[in-house]
């Protein structure tokens, strides 16, 4: 048994493409989608929980590979600079795994790093520009 | 206002109160109770002074009764943290040698106005560099505007200023590159036009897609619901008729002293509102003036909203001096009796048309959750609850201490008599 965080990167010829459809039905992986978005240019990405019998894992993670998805291991961390934090709660509402939380009576807000999935909902949504990427 | 007072009073809390003519109502129970602000700054300046926060107070009330609690605070403070787009900095730069009449000026890239006195400019929190992309790429990131530039400015960082005039008899000089800090140039006033909204819209996006808004970022179909308050904790909310709060009124700002200027522009006191008399939409605001070489950094933050545009974050807190029970009575407000309408930002709000999803408390609001036509939608606050908090603790240390003192408006804001209608703007074919 295989349980791993990924990021897939599509290329816009492959957005329209059942791929995740493929990775259940053919190679019999458990996935849970933690982000994924297309951009302007139609290239897409993925962020996913990938997680199957370790056979079953790597053909699938080949099947990725040869029909041309990129594969990266979900990497970086998200830093959250308190000086920088305003104290809002915008990102709380956004982050979908309660790593960021607006604690209450207190209404401040509090980062758990080992929560955070590095999906990166919160980076744009706040105003202060207080929390970023590391690598 | 009498009119206005009296619904108010029939309604609402007339058997707890006096009326601002003194007279005893029919409950009676209580002994009037009237303090000045004279009164008050002695037993400020003696140090016996009795301040307590706007949250604070609540409790108080509960516990001792309206008239006890008039008879021993002095003084409530309030206090609000949030994005205000309405604000900017007029600054001096000193004359440069030889001389030039700035026509076009630049901090850090950001343009400032310069079409008042030769060295003098202004510069507006939402201002962005000509070289910003803005919405070109969609959403935009507003990582560097006037908000950011005040910020910057205000602790201390050398900032770039580019100017440029046309040349005068008296101004020859065309052109200047320099860098200035703070404590070079001889003024820097922070003049916001306007601040501290009372009371303010939900946005809710109705759309299906994700909307960039000066509300944030509002996920499709009712994914979340934001709002800009301190609710129990805001100046106008504590004050709904501004019997205290008026020209003149000595404040918190941006972590330095700061005056009310004046009535904010959009100023709307005449709306509806509820039985405690509180407005159940935007209504009064605030302009607000003070020195910005006493401010800190801490309480004017730059700030970028996505696909929307840069601003400034504003530190305001507010004295409320308790004359009587009536105003007391105002400053026990409670997140619970706060009321704020749901807008849709998606269609409603951008094409100007009235927009009334319902009303949520602001208590609602600060759970997390709140009821939208039905679903459950979780809040997305944009004002910093705790950072209020923190300002109406740090003002009542000011006033507690003995350092600041209450001064008397010299001229009250328009109140609900005044008769003020909000206009828009309509288009029109020629100027006839």
């Amino acid at each position: 048994m295989i349980a791993n965080k990924v990021v897939l990167r599509f290329a816009s010829s492959l957005v329209g493409q059942p791929i995740i459809y493929h990775l259940v039905k053919e190679y019999d992986l458990v996935i849970n989608i933690l982000k994924a978005d297309i951009n302007p240019h139609q290239e897409g990405y993925v962020v996913l929980e990938l997680s199957g019998d370790s056979e079953n894992y790597n053909r699938g993670l080949k099947y990725l590979r040869d029909i041309g998805v990129e594969i990266e291991p979900l990497s970086g961390t998200i830093a959250w600079n308190r000086d920088r934090c305003l104290q809002c709660g915008a990102c709380t509402s956004f982050c979908p795994v309660g790593a960021l939380q607006l604690a209450r009576p207190e209404m401040e807000v509090r980062f758990d790093e080992s929560k955070c999935i590095v999906c990166k909902s919160c980076l744009d949504v706040c105003m202060a520009r207080a929390v970023e990427v590391r690598f | 206002m009498q009119l206005c007072e009296n619904l108010f009073f029939q309604k609402g809390f007339n058997f707890l109160l006096f009326t601002d003519t003194g007279q005893e109502n029919r409950g009676g129970a209580f002994m009037a109770i009237e303090k000045t602000y004279e009164e008050i700054n002695a037993r400020i300046k003696k140090g016996e002074a009795v301040v307590v926060t706007a949250e604070e107070i609540i409790g108080i009330v509960a516990e001792k009764g309206v008239e006890q609690a008039a008879r021993e605070v002095d003084v409530v403070t309030t206090g609000t943290f949030g994005t205000m787009c309405s604000s900017g900095v007029f600054l001096n730069f000193g004359h440069t040698k030889p001389r030039i009449k700035m026509n076009r000026v630049y901090l850090n890239g950001v343009p400032a106005y310069g079409g008042i006195a030769a060295v003098d400019a202004y510069l507006g929190a939402t201002a962005l560099p000509e070289s910003d992309p803005e919405n070109r790429v969609y959403p935009g990131r507003f990582l560097y505007g006037g908000g950011h530039v005040i910020e910057d400015l205000v602790a201390g960082k050398p900032v770039k200023l580019e100017a440029t005039g046309y040349g005068t008899d008296c101004y020859p000089r065309r052109r200047i590159e320099t860098w200035i800090t703070l404590a070079d140039i001889n003024d820097a006033i922070l003049f916001n036009p306007r601040n501290a909204y009372q009371n303010y819209s939900v946005a809710v996006n109705l759309s299906n897609r994700t909307i960039y808004t000066y509300m944030g970022v509002l996920k499709p179909n009712l994914g979340n619901a934001s709002f800009s308050t301190s609710g129990q904790l805001s100046p106008l909310l504590n004050d709904p008729y501004y019997k205290t709060i008026g020209v003149g009124t000595r404040i918190f700002l941006g972590g330095g002293i700061g005056y009310v200027a004046w009535h904010g522009t959009q100023h709307n006191p005449c709306v509806p509102r509820g039985e405690n008399g509180v407005p159940l939409t935007g209504a009064g605001t605030l302009a607000l003036i003070g020195d910005l070489k006493q401010m800190k950094p801490e309480w004017l933050r730059g700030t970028s909203f996505i696909g929307y545009g840069a601003s400034l974050a504003v530190g305001v807190g507010i004295p409320i001096p308790i004359l009587n029970e009536e105003i007391l009575l105002y400053t026990a407000v409670k997140d619970e009796d706060l009321y704020a309408p749901i807008q849709d930002y998606s269609s409603d709000y951008p094409n100007r048309e009235a927009s009334n999803l319902g009303r949520v408390s602001y208590a609602e609001l600060r759970s997390g959750k709140i009821t939208v036509m039905g679903r459950e939608v979780p809040t997305t606050p944009l004002s910093s609850y705790q950072k209020a908090r923190e300002i109406a603790e740090i003002l009542k240390g000011w006033i507690k201490s003995g350092s600041f003192l209450l001064t008397e408006p010299v001229q009250p804001l328009p109140s609900v008599d005044s008769g003020i209608v909000l206009k828009g703007l309509e288009e029109k074919k020629n100027n006839g």
